[in-house]
């Protein structure tokens, strides 16, 4: 053994480490440790009482051996002996010991407390750190029901030591972090906040992590700490290197301190106050000033003491996104970090500036910096530095520069580490689809995805570039004709072969005049891949193959031939055969027309959030919202919709149901409906999970016809004022129930009831994303005349939204008088930095205030013949939207508030109905009279949205005196 | 900070300290795993890495990897230089300090990190303040260290001027 040891401070622990490090083979170890473990357990159960030097140095011993990686079993008791030895050192191995090896054993944890109670109450500082040091280290719920109370009492206590205060501070921070219930600061706080004005700086260093963790969670009862943090950062920023003794580190003051306080106050907006505000710039401008000068010294230490600083007032400056010049100088700075020779300190800037790009000030001035970026992810060696550029660029990425970005990854995808593939070609797809103007360059940038990364490609990546495909029909020529030119290398990726096979499938009639692309030469295309594919994707290109038939009848016998093969139509997959059979039968009895309808172009997809999107945000931060749980959410909207309106939804509705769900169709993420007739008996259900994941959109889901692009720029530019017209409009008139409002980000959902001339309106604003919603507003007007007609009261929701969470609101709505127009909803938020503001009319109607009211046929003609002055009465003749279903009509009616009238109209074909509506000011009663005419050649029935829309003012009674119809 | 890891270039773990609740497997695991992750990494490599959800800061000094693993939120320079402080007070205590030193007085080196960091955090940075609180502890124990800086590889970094006049002079 080497070592020189005087007397005999546990010299048998020495001799044991020195045997276990020469043990030469883990059974040599284990046979040493095993010896000891045997040679203490007889001291241990030995007659003879040990003493205390003894006790030491076996569990010393002991802890050794555990922290080896071996486990211990016994030993603990005497640890606990030791605790209550008057022995420092003794003690001081009985605490570690119980820090290092907790045991729920309540016996052993009563009389720890009992001696951490004893040490903590014994006055001798050492003793009491020593308590504490064990409490902070062990931490556990027992602990804190035994101590929380009492430790904030010798924390701001007068006589206590400045050593003890700081671990009493640290000790009651791990205490708040495991039980946060038990610890209650309450009488205490002020005096706490107080600590930020100690004179002993360690004081300050320890108590303000402690408070930084209190102000996060209980920021208004601490909010006297930002003037505090403030004036102590200025006394620190502006003092000399050496003011601060040894709490200078390489010339640079307090940097820990520092630090700390600039986080505390990332708890925290912009302070209110002028002058602390005033000193705070200040501050952060001396401190970007800082960065300028020359460096005290050439150590490392040094300059990352610095720096770290420079970073923590960064990101400060990031937090408040309010001082346009410090954001700029902020971005500066970084910008010289980009070329610095310290990896850290490029790694650090690349990560900051991600922040920063998402910032309106700086978004900009970031944007200077893609040539350098563009340079890191090309040349740095280390692959975390690569993933931070790769970060960045995405960050940076706006129309502007979205060709070039994109460019650039894909050549980087080429030879990107593996582990960082797969997000690399989630963030190529997003940037390609949220920034295509010209979609032919998007569909040779997923291509071009493929190709280079193929096994990359999830799902997701090649749904969507599908999906844009068929909803675009500039784009789809082009698309067929580049996916057959990619189809022809000799090796492609299968994924390839599933894109290549469902466009030709769809749109391969667009190249087919080309005799290089022939129908013939299509079909061969693909059918020479079939071979090289797995189950899924073949069943995808027999798809294609039933396709070709209909589109260039030509093929048919050829298709027919391949389908009649053995190894189609006996294929051992169940699946592979029951397409072949089906399609061969399908093929050879239906007529042209019959085909040409079963196998129709696929119908447009409802838009909604791309679903590579919602991947990337699940594969990013924990607690992301998960696409199913996305899913399920839509689901209950969708109930809630047809729950409240029958009519309109029920045929949709009853086709979803019928459809099976595929397993496809829930990965698409699109509500499976099924074209109406498209798909005839005989073709079975099958047809209709392969070629109609999606059939044409329910009314109530769509939110909005060309808010495609619209919802995918949200995130970015969003200053405008976005009004969205649409679903909000016509669909609730006859329903109070209801999605209002969907896109990416949000859904408002919708709950209304009515009596008399009062209303209450309950929102639901849902956060749909995993990222909270900062500042989030909505304000109610009533615009115009309105403002004299209808009273709508509300009060201020909440300014956070949690990823996930839902706020609900409630409006009181008063309806003074008639009204025409639909009062306003206008809802601001952050999200992600970026402000989102939108505008939705509320569906609050005249019709909401209808009391029905029952009369006789007798009453209700001399009431209606009595009305017959011109502004008495409205006719609107008009043609029907949907079929005229009894039912449906009848709901409607009754949805729009007014009684149905049996028995009244001596034509049973005609609908009557009668109501009066309630406003503050008078009553309006109403007739109405809804005539259809079934005979006409196109279908007609009325709207009755648009009826009660129409009628606006109404000086005393009003009826409706609907169609006889057009074309007589 | 969540848990602070030493270990050698042969990848055995010297000092592990955990300031969040983990069962002894998980820790096992996220050291066998971390430890195998920085050990492959090549010199010269930035010092940060983001792993699971943490940020991992890791500085080598001689035989010895200094690993912390920090919050998002945390800052990562001022992380290495928690690293940096805790080498010298460790070098300052023992005297060019080196593994063995560690190996043969791992308590040491526990009650050195308890007086600096506490909870995960910084308690006191003052180097002179840490060592007084340590010194006085030991004036209060017939404490032998035993020393192993003439035979081993000092852990200090080359250029680190340390000053080792203090107590152990008389040992020596």
């Amino acid at each position: 053994m080497p070592a020189v040891s005087k007397g005999d401070g546990m010299r048998g622990l020495a001799v044991f480490i020195s045997d276990i490090r020469n043990c030469k083979s883990k059974e040599a170890e284990i046979k040493r440790i095993n010896k000891e473990l045997a040679n203490i357990r007889s001291k241990f159960k030995g007659d003879k009482a040990l003493d205390g030097y003894s006790k030491k140095k076996y569990v010393c011993k002991l802890l050794f051996i555990f922290l080896l990686g071996h486990d211990i079993d016994f030993g603990h008791m005497e640890a606990v002996n030791l605790l209550s030895s008057n022995k420092y050192t003794e003690k001081q191995i009985g605490y570690l010991f119980i820090s290092v090896l907790v045991n729920s054993n309540s016996e052993l944890i009563r009389l720890i407390n009992n001696a951490i109670k004893n040490d903590l109450s014994s006055r001798n500082p050492t003793f009491m750190c020593l308590a504490l040091h064990c409490i902070a280290n062990v931490g556990s719920r027992e602990m804190a029901e035994a101590f929380a109370s009492e430790i904030p009492r010798i924390l701001v206590a007068g006589d206590t030591m400045d050593s003890v205060k700081q671990s009493a501070a640290l000790c009651l921070l791990r205490l708040y972090k495991t039980s946060p219930d038990l610890v209650l600061m309450g009488e205490w706080t002020s005096r706490v906040v107080h600590l930020l004005n100690d004179q002993h700086m360690g004081v300050v260093t320890a108590a303000i992590s402690l408070i930084t963790c209190l102000s996060q969670k209980n920021p208004d009862e601490f909010k006297t700490c930002v003037s505090l943090a403030v004036s102590r950062l200025s006394r620190i920023v502006s003092s000399a290197s050496t003011d601060l003794q040894d709490y200078t580190y390489y010339f640079v003051p307090a940097p820990w301190l520092s630090c700390k306080l600039l986080r505390l106050l990332q708890c925290y907006p912009p302070p209110e106050d002028g002058a602390v505000k005033g000193r705070l710039v200040e501050c952060l401008e001396t401190i970007l000033n800082k960065a300028q000068e020359p460096p005290k010294s050439k150590k490392v230490q040094h300059s990352n003491a610095k720096n770290a600083i420079l970073f923590e007032a960064i990101s400060l400056i990031i937090h408040y996104d309010s001082e346009p010049n410090l954001l700029v100088r902020a971005c500066n700075q970084l910008g010289q970090f980009l070329q610095h020779r310290e990896t850290n300190l490029r790694y650090l800037a690349l990560e900051s500036m991600c922040t920063l790009a998402s910032s309106e000030f700086s978004h900009e001035a970031v944007k200077t910096h893609i040539e350098t970026v563009i340079n890191a992810l090309k040349t740095e060696r280390d692959v975390s530095v690569r993933q931070r550029a790769a970060d960045l660029l995405y960050a940076m990425c706006d129309r502007s520069n979205a060709k070039q970005i994109v460019a650039e990854m894909l050549s980087y995808l080429e030879t990107a580490d593996y582990s960082i593939r797969e997000e690399m070609v989630l963030k190529v797809a997003i940037l390609a689809e949220k920034y295509a103007v010209d979609y032919s360059w998007y569909v040779d940038t997923i291509l071009n995805l493929i190709r280079i990364a193929g096994d990359y490609v999830s799902e997701e990546v090649w749904y969507r570039v599908i999906q844009i495909v068929i909803n675009r029909d500039d784009v789809q020529g082009y698309a067929a004709k580049t996916v057959f030119e990619a189809l022809q290398a000799p090796a492609c990726h299968e994924n390839m072969v599933k894109v290549g096979g469902y466009i030709l499938g769809e749109f391969g009639n667009l190249i087919a005049g080309d005799p290089r692309s022939s129908p013939l030469v299509q079909f061969n295309l693909l059918h020479s891949k079939f071979h090289l594919c797995s189950v899924p994707t073949r069943a995808l290109l027999l798809s294609a193959y039933i396709k070709f038939i209909n589109l260039f009848p030509e093929t048919k016998a050829t298709i027919q031939e391949v389908l009649r093969c053995d190894s189609q139509i006996r294929n051992s997959d169940v699946e592979l055969q029951q397409r072949a059979v089906e399609y061969l039968k399908l093929s050879s009895i239906a007529s042209t027309d019959v085909l040409a309808t079963v196998l129709e172009e696929m119908p447009p997809f409802p838009e909604r959030e791309s679903s590579i999107l919602a991947k990337l945000k699940k594969k990013k931060g924990p607690g992301a919202v998960s696409v199913t749980e996305l899913e399920d959410s839509k689901r209950e909207g969708g109930e809630l919709n047809g729950g409240g309106d029958r009519g309109q939804d029920t045929a949709t509705m009853a086709a979803s149901n019928a459809s099976t769900p595929s397993p496809s169709a829930d990965l698409l993420g699109i509500r499976s409906t099924a074209p109406l007739g498209a798909a005839p008996a005989s073709a079975g259900s099958l047809l209709v999970d392969v070629f109609s994941e999606a059939g044409p959109t329910a009314p109530s889901a769509a939110v909005n016809d060309d808010g495609f692009l619209r919802d995918l720029e949200q995130p970015t530019e969003t200053s405008d004022s976005l009004l969205v017209e649409g679903s909000g409009d016509l669909e609730f008139v006859c329903k109070n129930n209801g999605v209002l409002f969907e896109n990416q980000l949000l859904q408002i959902g919708i709950k209304s009831e009515y009596r008399q001339n009062l209303g209450r309106m309950y929102l639901f604003y849902g956060n749909k994303t995993s990222v909270q919603f900062a500042s989030f507003t909505t304000t109610v007007s009533c615009p115009g005349e309105l403002q004299s007609q209808l009273n709508v009261q509300t009060k201020p929701v909440e300014p956070l939204v949690e990823g996930g969470a839902q706020i609900q609101q409630v409006l009181n709505i008063e309806c003074l008088t008639d009204f025409s127009d639909a009062p306003l909803l206008n809802i601001k938020f952050r999200y992600g930095g970026a402000l989102q503001n939108l505008t939705l009319k509320l569906p609050v109607t005249i019709n909401k205030f209808f009391q029905p009211t029952e009369m006789t046929s007798h009453d209700f003609f001399q009431r209606w013949k009595q009305l017959s002055q011109p502004q008495q009465e409205a006719q609107k003749i008009f043609k029907a939207n949907n079929s005229m279903d009894t039912e449906v009509l009848k709901a409607k009616l009754l949805g729009l508030g007014t009684a149905l009238l049996d028995n009244v109209d001596p034509n049973p074909e005609n609908y009557v109905c009668a109501g009066v509506i309630q406003t503050k000011s008078q009553q309006v009663g109403c007739l109405l009279r809804l005539e259809p005419n079934a005979q006409a050649q196109v279908q007609h029935t009325d709207s009755p949205e648009r009826v009660s829309h129409n009628y606006s003012s109404i000086p005393n009674f009003l009826h409706y005196l609907s169609p006889y119809s057009v074309n007589i | 900070m969540q848990f602070m890891l030493l270990f050698s270039r042969q990848g055995k773990l010297r000092l592990q300290k955990w300031y969040v609740p983990l069962s002894d497997k998980e820790r096992k695991k996220i050291s066998r795993d971390l430890v195998q992750t920085i050990l492959a990494r090549k010199p010269k490599m930035c010092s940060f890495l983001e792993w699971r959800d943490l940020k991992i800061v890791y500085k080598r000094y001689a035989s010895l990897y200094f690993c912390c693993a920090v919050e998002d939120q945390d800052n990562e320079l001022i992380t290495l230089e928690i690293i940096h402080r805790y080498v010298e007070l460790l070098d300052k205590y023992f005297g060019s300090v080196c593994e063995l030193d560690i190996i043969f007085n791992f308590e040491k080196a526990y009650f050195i990190l308890d007086e600096f960091l506490l909870g995960g955090e910084a308690q006191e940075t003052s180097k002179k303040n840490v060592l007084k609180a340590i010194e006085q502890a030991d004036l209060l124990q017939e404490v032998r260290i035993f020393l192993y800086h003439q035979v081993a590889e000092p852990i200090r970094e080359i250029d680190c001027q340390l000053d080792s006049s203090w107590s152990r002079a008389a040992t020596k």
